[in-house]
Order: structure tokens, then sequence, then C-alpha cells
């Protein structure tokens, strides 16, 4: 069905007729799941957005009864007042929506199957049969993921992390029963999902690219997309693993994770396990995955502010040597969210050590970000906010890092709020940026359509405040001992003298969580009344901008043109035009310049 | 119903700006024959100085949050031997990130602003170079590398606990919801124990071994008592699920792991009396009194009772998702003199004396 490599022509695809199903629902064309991939994450990001909001409102106005809790939890807020179960179901759902479903399967799955093909070259992906699949077992994913908030005990509430025992024992907690068990089968089929899509970019970037498209002329959107999918493919069965051992400890009785427990005045059989070895487990995905998350909108970033700045990406060789040394530092790093788990402190220190080593690549990544806008001509489109942006945030979340990667000094801020100020600044909203940016920038190659710039700017400026708003407040109530997860802080006076930064950071929440709506109106409503795109409308030199505005299927109406270039011809002296398309053949005497 | 109307408000604002931009467009459209959403001058004109207005706003939100919360007598008032390492070390950190994320925000907003795209102009080709690249590479690895050797030092000295300086040996165990210590007693050495020995009808709670002579003078407590300058190695055991002993007055943290035991050791040096008396601490109980009182107000007037006039103390908290009530699981500790403490110690009873005979 799908235009494949060894259909050179993509005219032969034409005899199949394409009926409703198979055009927008079973669909193996790339451009069609990357549009389904979107969609599905937007939904699953306003249900996780909400789900902070309401956590939000807790914190800040712990005993009033809300309406808004009311209506939305229904018997988990009797009179409107939340239940501290299901504030703890909150944070755990938000975290593994965000994390999971939307900045990874959103990001990831939305960009790498729109982006790969057209900008290497290709009619679609490499199987397009399991791209769909991939698609499919996400959203089934997704489904039970969000089905298990109508359990009678209440979904999982153990935390994104859920370590056991908490996440193991339904005697500990509602939410580790049917709940948990829905997470844990959700969560196993999405890393089926997120291998199957992985393993296909991978062979695609490999096999696939053009005439000419070597691998050093490759956009870095593609670099940090298919660094990305190794990465993925390295960690997520480690996750699967420790997800199957943990269903083997809750259903048949094994003591992987367990030992010596005695708990609502029983002794349990377990005997001889260590939760500190699914902690090793978990966070081999989980630090992984804050670069699974993070290095897409990295690539989306280089792109769109070369593009924008009217100039090459300064660095493209070191840009790439510094994805891949983050992606090498990312797999032995992951001790850092464990110094005082227990572990041998000697261990402490070699995470320590290798922790802030994926600075020095982080640095320079920064670095040439602000080098490239330098004797620029910035075009301030809306993507180029979001990924100007990006650097911002990025620099400001990496920054704390410091503190949170040296042991010494984490044993005073785990768990605190300056933890959730550092990931939400460097990973949440760094990457939420890189994936508004790229709507931004490939909604017209996506829908035909440019979004609407000034509803863009509104979304830019109010976002931005409010993410400073929200969460550089944070790390100062956690400098002051405030631990996170809390249901309320009033069990505490200690912590009085904090609640009204609470109160301020809740309204920024608040605020910068409605005018999101103002992205949704202008995403649907553009979709369908946008003004049409040209074929390129950002003058651009990558592929993508060089096939028809409407789709076809293999991408190339004719022959795949072949590529002369590097993707960062922009402002290349001895050119009338200001970019120079990957597909233009060097004039005579003109030399590539040597990335 | 506050909450509720914050969001109406805002929902409002929503509506008017977008029918602003919608007359916006209508007048782009207009007057420039055709809006066809891109960027245009004027766009990059106003969203540059927008970027140098982002740029203040980001240093105003810094000045104003370490104008205001900067001094929290948790970050400056460490009442333990390490904490001052610790401290130090942190606010070397914190000045080192003060700096790079000064100049670097102000590079990339002013750059921003300055190179703001204008028809006509032609951005400079500059695609590389090598020394640049080495000297930001190589900036960063020295600045590490310091911060690196000075955090394992730390590191090293407060997690490598010596038991040659004979150290008060003490047991925090944790179960849903709360905490208890258990004490050596006179010879300071802590008594068997495994979760499956419990026996709830005898009241042996925490599972001593009820035959190993060295649990008999165990004392279990449920406050912290802590002679002030005494190092104290704690051993931590949890009987259900993870916790995770919190400290954060001594700068101590420690998770306690079902089925084995961790352990950190510090040495208190501040008394809860002497604390009390720092003004950064009289400050702050005033002012969170203040705040009491005023909820308390509001509490009255809706016919509940009122809140407790606060008094500082030292806590342990637990800091490790653990269960519906998480939020309030906390012991308080008490740092006293030798002689408050041994007062209070003689005051409690030793494990082989609070079992219940059940015959």
């Amino acid at each position: 069905m799908s235009a494949h490599a060894d259909t050179h022509d993509a005219h032969d695809d034409h005899h199949h007729k394409e009926t409703f199903i198979t055009k927008y629902i079973f669909s193996q064309d790339h451009k069609m799941i990357a549009k389904q991939y979107l969609i599905t994450g937007t939904i699953m990001g306003v249900i996780g957005v909400m789900m902070s909001l309401m956590m939000r409102m807790q914190i800040a106005w712990p005993e009033e009864p809300n309406v808004i809790f009311k209506a939305l939890l229904g018997k988990w807020a009797p009179e409107g007042v939340m239940d501290a179960d299901i504030y703890l179901a909150l944070v755990t759902i938000h975290g593994t929506i965000m994390v999971f479903f939307v900045l990874t399967a959103g990001l990831s799955g939305t960009f790498s199957n729109l982006l790969i093909p057209l900008q290497i070259g290709a009619r679609d992906m490499a199987s397009g049969f399991l791209n769909m699949v991939s698609y499919w077992l996400f959203f089934i994913s997704s489904v039970i993921m969000v089905l298990s908030f109508f359990v009678e005990a209440g979904p999982a509430a153990a935390g994104w992390t859920i370590y056991p025992p908490l996440s193991a024992l339904p005697l500990a907690q509602g939410g580790s029963g049917t709940g948990m068990t829905m997470w844990l089968v959700s969560m196993a089929i999405f890393i089926a999902s997120s291998l199957l899509g992985s393993l296909n970019y991978v062979v695609t970037v490999i096999n696939l690219r053009t005439k000419g498209m070597s691998m050093t002329r490759l956009p870095l959107t593609i670099w940090a997309f298919f660094v990305t999918a190794i990465i993925g493919i390295i960690s997520f069965p480690v996750l699967l693993s420790a997800a199957l051992l943990l269903i083997m400890d809750r259903s048949f009785g094994t003591s992987f994770f367990l030992s010596d427990i005695f708990i609502q005045g029983e002794v349990l059989h377990y005997q001889g396990g260590s939760p500190v070895l699914f902690e090793h487990l978990f966070w081999f995905l989980g630090h992984p995955e804050v670069y699974i998350v993070l290095l897409p909108a990295l690539g989306i970033t280089s792109e769109i502010i070369a593009t924008n700045s009217r100039k090459p990406i300064f660095g493209y060789r070191a840009m790439i040597a510094s994805i891949l040394a983050i992606a090498f530092l990312s797999t032995i790093v992951w001790g850092h969210h464990m110094f005082i788990s227990g572990m041998n402190p000697f261990l402490g220190s070699v995470f320590t050590f290798t922790t802030l080593l994926i600075a020095i690549p982080s640095a320079v990544k920064a670095f040439n970000y602000i080098t490239t806008l330098w004797k620029g001509n910035l075009q301030m489109n809306p993507a180029m906010l979001f990924s100007i942006g990006l650097v911002s945030t990025f620099i400001t979340g990496g920054l704390t890092g410091i503190i949170l990667g040296d042991s010494a000094l984490d044993i005073n801020v785990h768990d605190t709020y300056f933890v959730v100020a550092h990931f939400h600044l460097v990973m949440g909203i760094s990457a939420l940026y890189g994936m508004f940016a790229g709507i931004y920038h490939w909604f017209p190659k996506m829908f035909g359509r440019m979004l609407n710039k000034n509803l863009g700017y509104v979304h830019f400026w109010v976002t931005a405040i409010c993410a400073y708003g929200v969460f550089f407040p944070m790390h100062f109530i956690g400098m002051a001992g405030l631990p996170r997860r809390y249901y309320t802080n009033s069990a505490f006076p200690l912590f009085d003298d904090l609640q009204d930064v609470n109160v301020v950071i809740t309204l920024f929440a608040l605020i910068g969580g409605v005018f999101q709506l103002v992205f949704l109106y202008n995403f649907f409503s553009s979709m369908f009344y946008g003004k049409k795109a040209t074929q390129n409308p950002w003058r651009s030199t990558t592929m993508e901008w060089t096939t028809p505005v409407e789709h076809v299927h293999g991408n190339w109406p004719g022959a795949i043109p072949e590529v002369h270039r590097w993707a960062y011809d922009y402002s290349k002296p001895g050119h009338d035009e200001d970019f120079v398309s990957q597909i233009v053949p060097l004039k005579d005497g003109e030399e590539e310049l040597q990335h | 119903m506050t909450a509720l109307l914050s969001i109406l408000v805002l929902v409002f604002i929503l509506v008017a700006i977008w029918q602003m931009v919608k007359i916006f467009d209508l007048t782009q459209s207009v007057s420039a024959g055709g809006n066809n959403q891109i960027a245009n001058d004027k766009d990059n004109k106003i969203n540059g100085y927008l970027m140098l207005g982002f740029l203040i706003f980001i240093y105003v939100i810094t000045i104003m949050c370490f104008a205001m919360y900067g001094d929290l007598p948790l970050m400056s008032n460490s009442a333990s031997e390490h904490g001052p390492d610790i401290d130090s070390l942190m606010i070397i950190s914190m000045i080192v990130i003060f700096f790079v994320q000064t100049i670097t925000q102000f590079l990339l907003h002013y750059f921003a602003f300055k190179y703001k795209g204008e028809k006509g102009k032609k951005a400079l080709f500059y695609a590389d170079n090598n020394k640049l690249e080495a000297i930001w590479t190589i900036i960063p690895v020295i600045v590490l590398a310091g911060l690196i050797i000075k955090g394992l030092f730390t590191w090293t000295t407060i997690m490598n606990v010596s038991t040659e300086n004979d150290p008060l040996v003490i047991e925090l165990y944790a179960q849903q919801f709360n905490w208890k210590a258990r004490y050596a007693g006179e010879d300071n050495a802590l008594g068997k124990a495994n979760v499956r020995l419990i026996d709830i009808d005898r009241a042996n709670i925490l599972g001593l071994d009820e035959s190993d002579p060295y649990a008999q003078d165990d004392i279990i407590t449920t406050e912290l008592h802590l002679p002030v300058g005494r190092p104290v190695l704690f051993k931590m055991r949890s009987q259900d699920v993870l916790h995770s002993a919190y400290m954060p007055h001594f700068r101590a943290q420690m998770n306690c792991v079902p089925g084995m035991i961790t352990q950190f050791g510090f040495t208190p040096t501040v008394t809860t009396a002497e604390m009390r008396e720092t003004p950064e601490m009289i400050d702050k109980v005033s002012n969170i009194n203040k705040i009491r009182v005023e909820k308390s107000k509001a509490l009255i007037a809706k016919g509940e009772e009122g809140l407790e006039r606060y008094e500082f103390d030292y806590l342990l908290l637990c800091n490790k998702i653990c269960g519906k009530s998480h939020y309030n699981m906390q012991m308080k500790i008490i740092v006293e003199t030798q002689e408050e403490y041994e007062a209070w110690l003689k005051t409690q009873k030793v494990f082989k004396n609070s079992l219940v005979e059940n015959n």
C-alpha cells in the first residue's frame, strides 16, 4: 500500500483507490500518521495540563471547596474538597501523560514521522505498516491510561516513578490495585509502540536517504530524531523488563523488588528482593527518557533558529558531536536520581562525576544557538519565538542541574520543589516549547495552511511569562525545604510563610493554562480556515519544502530530487537569495563548506 | 469559589484578546494588501523589543525572588556540623549559576533584539569557528572540575560515617504514616529486629528479637531527642513502603527501604532553645504567627476552631511519596543539652519492660 523504496515511481500507487478508512484511520502514510500522533498528543496534553491546574489549585487553596473539583473529580471530591488519594493520582498520571504521551509520543511521534522521510528524501518510512501499528498501539495505551481514572479504587497513585512497594501493594494504597495494573499494561503497550516507531526511524534514516544526502548533510532535526530513536531502543526495553517484573511481584507472588514487609497487621511472604533494584531499572530508562524528550526539541530548534536567523547553524559538527555526547552520557548518569536511595556512597561519587560532565555538551549547544543569532537577520515568526524561549528555559533549568547533580547538595534539595522547578524548566517547558515551535513551523507542511501569527504572538508571550512565573519561585520554596507531592502544606506551620508564593505560582499557572486555549483555537480553526500556505513559506533550504503543498502519496510527484549541499546555506555569499535549497547543484567554482 | 472566579475572569480576558486579534488581523490584511501570516518588519521590531522586555522580566523576577525568599532561615541556618559545608558549596554553585545565567540570558535576548530582521538586510554567513568552540568547551570543563572536586570531598566526608568517635546509635523506623525512634540504650548497640517478629499483642511493634540481649535495653519513642554536640548515627528501617527521612535543618536525608538498613550520620550543633532565639528564627516565627492569626480570624468567623500559635521545632519529614497521608508524616526533633537528654531518656520505658505479657 505505501510507497516503498522499491517502488521507485510513486505513480504506481495511484492505482489503489483510498477509502476513508485507509486514508484517515488505518493510514500507512507517514504524514497522516504524524497528524494522528499530533492530535492524540494534543488531547493527552490538554488532560495532563488540566490535572496540573487542579493540583495547583489544591495547593494554593487547600481547604476551600472548589466547584471545578466537584465537576471533574466527582466522588473523589466530596463537597468539592479534593481527596488526598486523588491528589497523588493526579501527580502520577500528570507526570506519566506529560512525559510519555505528550513529550515522547506527541513530540517524537509527530515530528519524526513527518520530517524523517521528507527531509532525507524518502517516499515514506521503511515500513509503513509497522508505523501504523506503532500509532495504534500508542492510541490503545492512551485510552487505557485515561480509562484508569474510572476504576473503583482510583488510578495509579505512586508517582510516575511507581516505586515499589507502594506501587506493588494494594494494601498500601487504593491506586495500587486495578489502577496500577492498568498503568503497567498501558505502559507495556506504549513501550512496544515506541520501540516499533524507533526501529522504523533508525532504519529509515540509515537506508532511505536520497542520492547525495550523506550523514553530514542531514539537517540537525534528523540527527536529533535518529539519536533519540537509538536511545529509546537501548533504554525502553529496560523499563519494560522492570514493568514485567513488577507485574510478576504483584500478581504471581515473586519477590524481585519486595522483602520483609509488614502492612496493615500482616507480614507478607516476600523475601530477598530490593526496591533499590527497581529504582536502578526505572532510572536506566528514566534518565535517558529526559533526553528522549529533549533532543527532538533541540533538533527542531536548531532547524528553526537557523532558518529564521537566515544564517547557518553555528558549529554544525559540534552540534552533532554534542548530541552524540549527550546520548552516550545519558545512559550512564541514572544514579543521580538515587544519591540518597541507600546505594553505596561511592556510586554516588561516580554518578556525580558523569552527571556534571553532561553539562559540557549542553553548554556547547546553548552557546552555539546564541552565536547563530549573532549578526543574523532574525525573522520573528512564532516558531522562532518559541525556539528562543526554549534556549532561555533550557539554560535556566539546566543550570540548576549543577546543584542537583552534585550529590552533596542533592541531600538537602532532593524531592523538594527545587527538583520540580528544575525538571519542569529544563525538560518540560523546553520540550513543550520545542513542540510548539515545530507546530508553528511545520503546520503549513502538515495542513497546507498557515497558523495565525498574531494569536501565535499572544500565545508565546503569555506562556513565556507564566512559565517563568510558575517555575522560577519554585526553586526558592524548594530551597526552603518544602517537599513535593504533599497534598497540602497545612500540616506544617513551618511552611505557612510559603503559602503566598504558592498562591502566586497557582495564579500564573492558571493564566498560562487557560491561555493555551488561544493555541487550541488557532490550531483547529487554522486547520480549516487558515490562510493557504505557499510551497516554502519560511524560505527554508531543507527538502520537505520542495514537495507540493497538497500531500501526495510518495511525497514527490516525480523522481526524488538529488541533494547537492548541506542543509544550512543561508545568506551564502555569491547567491542572490538568502537561502539555497539542498537540491540546488553547486555553481561552477562554488565550494561546499566542509562541515 | 476563588478558583472559579479567577478562571471566569481569565476566560473573559481570553475572549477579549481573541476579538482584538481578529480586528488586528482585518486591519492588517486591508492595509498591507493581504496578510500571509509570515513575520514582517513590524512584527520583527515589536517582538525584538519584547525580547528586551522579557530579559528585564527575567532579571526582575530573579532579584525579587532573592530579595523576598533568598534568606529563608532554612537556607542559611544549618544546625549540624556538616551543614555549613553544604551551605558554602551551595552558595558557590549559586554564584556560578547566577553569573552564567545573567550573561547568557543577556546575550540571547539582546541578540534577539539587536539583530531583529529587516527587509533587504543580509545575515552574516558564519558557520564555524573551532577556537570559539574550544573556548566554550574548556571553560565549562574547568568550572565543573572545580565544583566536582569540592562536591565530592563534601559528599565523602558526610557519607563516610566513622564509628571511631563513639556516635550515639539511633534507629529511625518508618511506617505509614508515622515515625518511631529506637535508642540503643546503655550498651549503645541496637538489638536485632525484623518485621517478621512484630507481635502487636505483646506490643513488640518494631519486631525486635526478644531473645537478643542487646535488644533488652532498647528504648522506643515517638519523639527524637538528640544531645547537642554528640555525633549521631541513624540506622533507618521501613516496615512497609519506601519513606525518606528528611531533616532539612540538619541538611540530612536518607531513604528508608523495606528489607534493608540504610544509614546517615551527623552531629547536631544548635539546641532547639538556641535556634528559637536566633534573630532570623524570631523573625520567621513572628511572621508565621501573623499569618496564622489572620487565618484563625477567618476560621473563627466561619464558626470553626482557630489555629494554634506556632513555636519553632526541628522536624523530621517524610520526603518519599508513601501513600494517602504522606503529607502529614512527621516527627518532632528536640536538640538539647546532654543533661536534659539523659533526664528525658530516663523517663522512657526500656524494651523488656514495655512488653505486654499475654497468657
